[in-house]
């Protein structure tokens, strides 16, 4: 399996590397990953770099997910890559706006690194 | 401040979704529920769930009195307000101990002193357990805002808030370490 590189936006350093960590546990191998610590660098990655996979935090401040979301849709930056947003905001209208705004799967904190690949694998196989 | 911007912003949600006559729809049904959202086994359930998959560790509660955290020479407070139909915070306080222990858990690392990754660490936890217990009740989930945590590091120090619709806090242990979570409600629409 070729290199998947993965954009995870999270303002919590630590709640990055849990994130890489549990996309490893799940089996996502070998991986690349990038990190930004809000939407505005996470678009100045994806503007330098292709990605085949990006999970992001949604409450962060300066550009929430969901802004940065649509601003990868309107700025067409990785166009086709599978977007999921991993939150602790778990109401059916959050989920409905991030799958409006673009998102393909969701994840709620706390989680294991079981729903990660759950949610996650059948995304990066598919695309 | 801090509380009040979340507060405005899960307002503004609640627009979106359906006008201000959802919100004070809303409103009167919360008030109404005011049992369900103050009930203490919500924050029990939180507490297990964030720490058992979070960390991998079981911690339970804690009857005796927060000496452990008292005795420590530093503590760690995160605060994750609350703001929507529910005002107030989510506050977890821990010792120094505790709260390298919690990072180490987290990261898979070893810490020695409380440094931004711990302080990153704790607060993610303050988050994710605000998170878990307005999930609990499902108005609140979708009509209450978090706002960014925000960490203290230092001694004798307290939290008072004057006259709260209701307050829990629990004391909680594990692996020989205390740490308490309050919640906080100053209003209830």
């Amino acid at each position: 399996m070729s290199e998947i590189r993965t954009l995870i936006v999270d303002d919590s350093s630590v709640m990055r590397k849990i994130v890489e960590r549990s996309l490893r546990q799940a089996g996502l191998d070998p991986l690349v990953v990038y990190e930004a610590g809000s939407g505005i660098e996470g678009l100045d990655v994806l503007r330098a770099k292709p990605v085949d996979l990006i999970l992001s935090d949604i409450n962060m401040p300066s550009m929430d997910g969901l802004e940065f979301l649509r601003q990868i849709r309107a700025q067409n930056l990785a166009p086709g890559v599978p977007v999921v947003m991993i939150t602790t905001e778990s109401s059916e209208e959050h989920v409905k706006q991030a799958i409006m705004a673009g998102a393909q799967g969701y994840i709620r904190k706390p989680f294991t690194a079981e729903q990660v690949k759950e949610r996650v694998l059948p995304l990066v196989h598919a695309a | 401040m801090l509380l009040n911007g979340v507060r405005k912003a899960a307002i503004a949600t609640g627009r979106g979704g359906g006008g201000m006559e959802m919100v004070s729809t809303m409103a009167v049904s919360l008030r109404e529920s005011l049992q369900q959202v103050s009930d203490p086994r919500n924050l029990d359930a939180s507490v297990d769930e964030v720490f058992r998959l979070m960390l991998g560790v079981d911690c339970r509660r804690d009857g005796a009195p927060a000496g452990l955290i008292d005795r420590e020479p530093e503590s760690v407070t995160a605060v994750v307000g609350f703001g929507g139909l529910l005002s107030g915070a989510c506050v977890f306080t821990s010792g120094r101990a505790a709260a390298l222990k919690i990072a180490g858990h987290m990261t898979g690392m070893e810490f020695a002193e409380i440094d931004d990754t711990v302080k990153d660490g704790i607060g993610e936890i303050c988050n994710m357990l605000a998170g878990a217990w307005k999930g609990k009740v499902p108005e609140l989930a979708a009509n209450c805002g978090l706002s960014v945590p925000a960490v203290i590091t230092g001694r004798d120090y307290k939290l008072h808030v004057q006259a709260p619709e209701f307050q829990l806090h629990h004391l909680y242990r594990f692996e020989a370490s205390q740490f308490a979570v309050t919640i906080v409600c100053d209003g209830l629409q």
